[in-house]
């Protein structure tokens, strides 16, 4: 029921954009900003549909963050039965486990519906959505927009927040900055991927579940340290799909520890050149992939 | 009138043989989807066998695994985590829909026994993936690592390999039940996404996919193992690396058969309140 009155919320929303944005084509209008501004009405809506339902909107934001919590009870298993983890102790790896939570939750919340395409292209609701005023991207991305979905942050941010306390880590500047600009990279480069993984499915509208090996797989691969791994995977997030770039090199130069597998010490700070470059491969991705659509035919 | 009729007379054992081809056929087709999935099963079984032998080679032989079993075990689990649909999925999407749209009340007019008719094509559909997905991901896991398959003379490596498919078709009825009375909670909430996630990251630690059973501290450890998703997976992997032989193979097979029995009989009770619901805000 709440999903079907965003539904509707959805067409006015968008009927509202195309007043306030001048000059559009179907699909893809116009520029950055009319995106923002249709990511904004349209998850709005889908947020107070949300909040129509206030004691489940709680209890699920809730739940999801108490219930992400029994992930971390993994991790905490393992350290119950080591000091170390392919050298690195607890708070450590608590690091990594809680960046790479935050960065993937944050990524999930604002691009995660995007994974939906295929499901629109097969049902053919994404000629809809082309239909409307606004870009396409902005307008799938904040398709069931779910709060919700930052349980996952705010699991992973406590744990981030209680391994910056337990490590024994010398505070410099460079290190204090490091933290949020290891967190608003990293998200960007998910958030690349997600829209990567959606641009994909224009081609293979089934192979949903095929990105899942980097989104979530790649968050599991992230909360553990890149040590524990064999050298060809570790140069394989570096140089090909780079994912080490959200939280593995950055936190080497936040843990003060040499990189990994002779790997050079620049690209401790290479986060903020890789998420652009991501952000990019994306772009031209999700466009090619928007080309190619040629809907049902039917 | 003639509805009870055709009910009490039943139908034949052939109409679900014949869902049950249907499930399998019907997830045979997904072919894009079946790959995907071999994929991401793929690499998340090469991140979990990793941290594994990171943790084995610390500590040998922690709860009695050898590395050989342990990293065996990492990818046991991905082979079964679609098979088992320890994620949820399969039927329960399905029968989510039908409840939320009100189809299930046509379903319910239908002279079949519901709880049959989801059982045989979700297990049509888990032969589908233990055929797929069980095997691939598990032969290139067997590629990188050392893999522990079952072993100690053609009499003993036969029998584990039976035991094993026995205790998979066991474990597929077992997370059938658990699913199927989520989806149920759908007659009374309206929408039973929530209770599925929940039910997902549950099963997902507490059938020892992401770290075996025997490594939680001993409560956690004795609490886990009394639970039925244990029988989904930590059993299944338990018996195919010889674990469980004699007595011990036995028992661990009736545990899977006795919450197998359990879930589905709560399942058959929980389903009549619910028809009686449909009734009652159809009439």
């Amino acid at each position: 029921m709440a999903e079907r009155s965003a539904e509707r919320t959805t067409e006015r929303t968008v009927g509202g954009i195309a007043e306030r944005a001048s000059g559009w084509s179907p699909g893809r209008a116009g520029s950055v900003g009319t995106g923002l501004l249709a990511y904004r009405l349209v998850a709005g809506a889908w947020l107070r549909s949300a909040l129509a339902y206030r004691w489940q909107f709680w209890l699920e934001l809730t739940g999801n963050a108490l219930i992400t919590f029994l992930d971390f009870a993994v991790l905490a298993v393992m350290y119950a039965h080591v000091r170390h983890l392919g050298g690195f102790s607890l708070a450590e790896a608590g690091f990594l486990y809680g960046t790479s939570g935050v960065c993937l939750g944050l990524a999930d919340t604002l691009m995660g519906s995007t994974e939906r395409l295929g499901d629109r292209i097969r049902d053919g609701s994404l000629d809809v959505v082309l239909l409307r005023p606004a870009p396409a991207l902005a307008q799938l991305a904040a398709d069931r927009f779910a709060l919700r979905r930052l349980g996952r942050v705010v699991q992973g941010g406590a744990v981030l927040g209680w391994s910056l306390a337990a490590l024994p880590v010398q505070w410099t500047w460079g290190r204090a900055v490091m933290v949020p600009l290891l967190l608003v990279c990293g998200t960007a480069i998910f958030c690349a991927v997600f829209v990567v993984g959606a641009a994909f499915q224009f081609w293979a509208p089934g192979g949903a579940e095929a990105q899942n090996a980097l989104t979530y797989g790649g968050g599991t691969l992230l909360q553990f340290p890149p040590t524990v791994f064999g050298r060809e995977l570790v140069r394989g997030v570096v140089y090909g799909v780079p994912l080490a770039f959200v939280n593995w090199l950055p936190a080497m130069y936040v843990l003060g520890r040499p990189l990994p597998f002779g790997l050079p010490p620049v690209l401790r700070f290479g986060a903020p050149v890789a998420a652009v470059v991501c952000a990019a491969v994306a772009g031209a991705a999700w466009r090619a992939g928007l080309r190619s659509y040629r809907s049902t035919g039917s | 009138m003639a509805d009870t009729e055709i009910r009490s007379g039943g139908p034949p054992v052939s109409l679900y043989a014949a869902v049950a081809a249907g499930g399998f056929r019907r997830y045979a087709t997904y072919r894009a989807a079946t790959a995907a999935g071999v994929v991401a099963n793929t690499a998340f079984g090469f991140v979990i066998a990793w941290t594994y032998v990171a943790l084995w080679r610390a500590r040998p032989h922690l709860a009695g695994y050898d590395l050989g079993s342990a990293v065996t075990f990492a990818w046991i689990g991905q082979a079964l985590v679609a098979t088992v649909a320890l994620w949820g999925g399969g039927f329960q999407y399905d029968l989510d829909d039908r409840i939320r749209t009100g189809d299930v009340a046509v379903d319910l007019a239908r002279p079949v026994d519901q709880q049959a008719w989801w059982l045989a094509s979700d297990v049509g559909r888990a032969g589908f993936e233990v055929l797929i997905r069980g095997t691939v991901p598990m032969l290139i896991g067997a590629l990188c690592f050392p893999l522990r398959f079952p072993s100690g003379g053609a009499a003993a490596a036969a029998l584990a390999w039976a035991a094993t498919a026995v205790s998979v078709l066991l474990a597929v009825v077992v997370s059938f039940g658990v699913r199927y009375m989520v989806a149920l909670i759908g007659f009374w909430s309206g929408a039973s996404s929530g209770p599925r996630q929940l039910m997902a990251v549950i099963g997902m630690v507490l059938s020892g996919l992401v770290v075996p059973l025997p490594l939680f501290p001993p409560a956690l450890a004795a609490l886990a193992q009394a639970l039925p998703w244990s029988c989904v997976l930590q059993i299944p992997a338990d018996v195919f690396l010889q674990r469980d032989t004699g007595a011990g193979l036995a028992r661990a097979l009736g545990e899977q058969l006795a919450w197998a029995v359990v879930l589905l009989a709560c399942g058959r009770l929980v389903q009549r309140r619910a028809a009686r619901r449909v009734v009652l805000q159809g009439g």
